[in-house]
């Protein structure tokens, strides 16, 4: 047993640390709000990185590496609200990998960066409902999964439906998702420029965030032949890879407040000596070091324990969700009244924790689908 | 990043477990209809399979060879517990000797202790307890007021109370933190003594709590004399080798929280067992919400017995696990008791004594507070609580406590 990070990991970390650190990303995040600049283009730097290709095989351009370590690079990438598209192609990449047939030459543009893919996010089944599902546009009712209609051969068909919120959607290249052929669960990928297909940039309470609604009419569509467990396995890693990016901004979150507690002095004595704020922080702490914990969890068991990859991203999301809600009411709070003003920090994190908690089939989806797992698992048992 | 067992550990495994299939037939019966009954019965038995798993090597994993130990690591150390509970034996009798206090006495007693004591204690031959806690000192514990005198003849005399004593009912011996001087700041003025329990002057009660049973003991001690050689440490640094054993306390935590039965799967199952409950949206969040956390906690502890293995010392952090198993075990006793009603807290219902049992266990091993206190303390690097306590002599303290609200 080993649950350290190894040496190339801790390189990929420290490499992504720096290269996000020669944008103001913050800042940007800020101004972006205000209307008054555009987010810088993070794409370039992770190409270089080579992010794009972490999830894609060696012999098809990638890095081939698992999905720990592309949720190292998420986690530094929420540590300074970094909007990088990954959240959208990796997932959408992980479907295409395991796609036999997949064009190897596409695969290569993907893992360079060349093209950017975004995953079209589709709940699988769990212990009580069969469908899959698609993120609502709004309230609870959840959304059939997109219909994709027999176009007599194997390899192509035609795609209908609509997706709301989907990650780094505007400016993709290529869309992949699950698309019901024939009531089956099949993987589909779509050119974003296809005729047919409407992508709507949707401005967020996080501008750091780009996420557009998407609609597809009749278009034409590549039949993967990904297997139904990869397909869900996506959404899956999703969860992992949001939850890793959650995690990352809860670390600057608790940091910030931490360092502000022992600075600011009230009733002669530093904030963080009394209890209420240092016990306040520890709580922060001690959910951060559960979210790392599975996130340990989910790492390893994508490839090492596939039966248990759905508990344990979920278990992550739903904790790592949390966190970032409580570090970011935390950093308010300890600040005082300026953590709540529009030139501090801590509301551009407030803001990250409420959208993402929001996304992707929601923190609160996550824990339902953790105790869905387990609860099947003991009538299994 | 790892979770599988290395060739050397995947053999080590198997070999633990030829040897718990052959031998099962011998270890007591504890659970279901065939189980002991009679507490003394049940204590001879688990000694004798203590003794059984210490001759295999399944006991003091990690000790030294030179003790009668295996000389392995952390990660062996936690083999055997798997496998252990995998076969549905009981395990050692006496966890707190064998994995806090005999490597407090191997870290910091003199060879002759070690020589007549480790070698009976891995072996069940003689049980041991701790006795730190007193009804003025658990979370402060350098405030002990159990007093030991030293007498002319170099021996000493032992005057005190201690609390929260699990096994002294049965132990032969005990580790016990005595004020020896009270002249000095109260953490200088503290020494670790070995006291035999059947010594003239012990008097060992026990201590019902919420439950009616009675988990742990009360120890009493009335004038009570030790010989010189009884001295663990040193005089006066009693406080250092109480840190000892806290830190080892740290470590059968993390290779055993989950030890306690507060896991996911035992309460996920509670809720599966309910066809209206595990369809219950609401029931279903919080369920959800408990055991996510409570998954977390067995992956910390395989980071601290990762850490472990790279020769590092587990820190106050691990405490924040605790805080973690404790509440969520609260939340789904809380849960559980909503699905299945007043039944759960019948007298014989498993639920009704967790939910009475773990209130009190919040404060063990110090309470919540002074836990979070000491991570935001030494992990976050917060300033500390201002205190009173500081560089006065232990015999001044009570008199400026008055004095300070």
């Amino acid at each position: 047993m080993n649950l350290a990070l190894s040496d190339e990991q801790v390189f990929l970390r420290e490499a992504a640390r720096g290269a996000l650190s020669r944008f103001k990303t913050i800042e940007a995040a800020r101004e972006a709000l205000d209307g008054n600049a555009p987010l810088p283009d993070l794409w370039p730097t992770a190409c270089e990185a080579g992010w794009p290709g972490l999830l894609i095989d060696e012999s098809a351009g990638g890095a081939g590496l698992d999905a720990f370590d592309a949720m190292l690079v998420l986690g530094e990438c929420g540590r300074v609200l970094a909007g990088v598209a990954l959240l959208g192609h990796l997932p959408a990449t992980a479907i295409l990998n395991d796609s036999p047939g997949a064009a190897k030459d596409q695969l290569e543009e993907l893992a360079t960066g060349e093209r950017r893919a975004a995953y079209l996010p589709t709940s699988p089944p769990d212990d009580l409902a069969k469908e899959w599902t698609l993120d609502p546009a709004h309230g609870l009712r959840r959304p059939p999964a997109l219909s994709a209609v027999n176009e007599g051969g194997d390899t192509q068909t035609r795609v209908n439906g609509a997706l709301s919120f989907v990650p780094d959607a505007p400016g993709a290249d290529l869309l992949v998702g699950v698309a019901l052929l024939d009531g089956q669960p099949t993987g589909v990928a779509i050119d974003a420029s296809a005729s047919g297909v409407s992508i709507e940039a949707v401005q967020g309470y996080d501008a750091t965030r780009s996420l557009g609604h998407i609609t597809l009419k009749d278009v034409p569509a590549t039949v993967l032949d990904a297997s139904t467990e990869s397909l869900a396995g996506a959404w899956h890693l999703a969860q992992a890879l949001i939850a890793a990016e959650s995690l990352g901004s809860v670390e600057t979150a608790l940091d910030v407040s931490v360092a502000y507690a022992k600075e600011r002095h009230t009733f002669g004595r530093a904030i963080g000596s009394y209890q209420a704020v240092k016990h306040s922080l520890t709580e922060v702490l001690r959910q951060l070091e559960n979210g790392r914990s599975l996130l340990y969890y989910a790492g390893w068991s994508r490839t090492g324990k596939p039966d248990e990859f759905p508990l344990a991203a979920s278990a992550a999301r739903s904790v790592a969700g949390r966190a970032l809600d409580q570090a970011a009411r935390t950093m308010i709070s300890v600040h005082g009244g300026i953590g709540a003003t529009w030139e501090h920090d801590a509301p551009l994190y407030f803001r990250r924790a409420q959208l993402s908690r929001r996304l992707l089939g929601g923190t609160a989806g996550a824990t339902d689908r953790v105790a869905g797992e387990l609860i099947a698992q003991a009538s299994a048992a | 990043m790892d979770l599988d067992d290395t060739p050397e550990q995947a053999a080590y495994r198997a070999q633990v477990r030829t040897w718990l299939a052959e031998h099962k037939s011998q270890a007591p019966v504890l659970t279901g209809p065939e189980a002991l009954k009679d507490e003394d019965e049940i204590v001879t038995a688990r000694r004798a399979w203590q003794g059984k798993l210490a001759e295999a090597g399944l006991a003091g994993v990690t000790w030294p060879k030179e003790y009668g130990g295996q000389g392995l690591g952390p990660i062996e150390q936690l083999i055997c517990n798997q496998e252990i509970a995998q076969a549905k034996v009981p395990s050692i009798l006496d966890a707190i000797g064998v994995g806090m206090l005999g490597p407090t006495l191997i870290a910091h007693g003199a060879d002759e202790q070690k020589a007549r004591y480790l070698g009976p204690m891995l072996h069940g031959d003689e049980v041991w307890c701790q006795l730190f806690s007193e009804p003025a000192a658990g979370s402060d514990l350098a405030a002990v007021q159990a007093r030991a005198r030293l007498q002319d003849d170099g021996s000493w005399r032992l005057s005190g109370q201690k609390v929260w004593t699990t096994n002294a009912q049965f132990a032969s011996y005990g580790l016990l933190l005595a004020r020896t001087d009270s002249d000095v700041p109260k953490h200088k003025g503290m020494t670790m003594f070995i006291v035999p329990m059947d010594g003239a002057g012990v008097t060992v009660r026990g201590l019902r709590q919420i439950s009616g049973e009675a988990e742990f003991n009360e120890v009493f001690f009335d004038d009570v004399a030790l010989d010189s050689d009884a001295v663990v440490g040193g005089v006066g640094n009693g406080w250092g080798t109480a840190l000892t054993t806290l830190m080892f306390e740290r470590v059968t935590i993390g290779l055993g929280g989950e030890g306690l039965g507060y896991n996911a799967t035992r309460f996920a199952k509670a809720i599966a067992d309910d066809e209206d409950a595990r369809r219950d949206p609401e029931i279903r969040h919080q369920l959800g919400e408990i055991v996510s956390e409570l998954l977390a906690v067995r992956f910390t502890g395989y980071r601290t017995l990762t850490a472990l293995q790279k020769g590092q010392i587990p820190g106050p952090e691990a405490g924040l696990a605790k805080v973690t198993i404790v509440n969520g075990a609260i939340k789904a006793g809380d849960l559980i008791t909503d699905v299945v009603g007043p039944d759960a807290l019948a007298q014989d219902s498993e639920w009704a004594y967790m939910i009475s049992f773990l209130p009190g266990l919040k404060s063990a091993g110090g309470t919540e507070e002074i836990l979070r206190n000491t991570i935001g303390e030494r992990v976050l690097g917060l300033p500390p609580e201002p205190r009173l306590d500081k560089g006065i002599p232990f015999s001044e303290l009570r008199s400026k406590e008055g004095a300070a609200v």
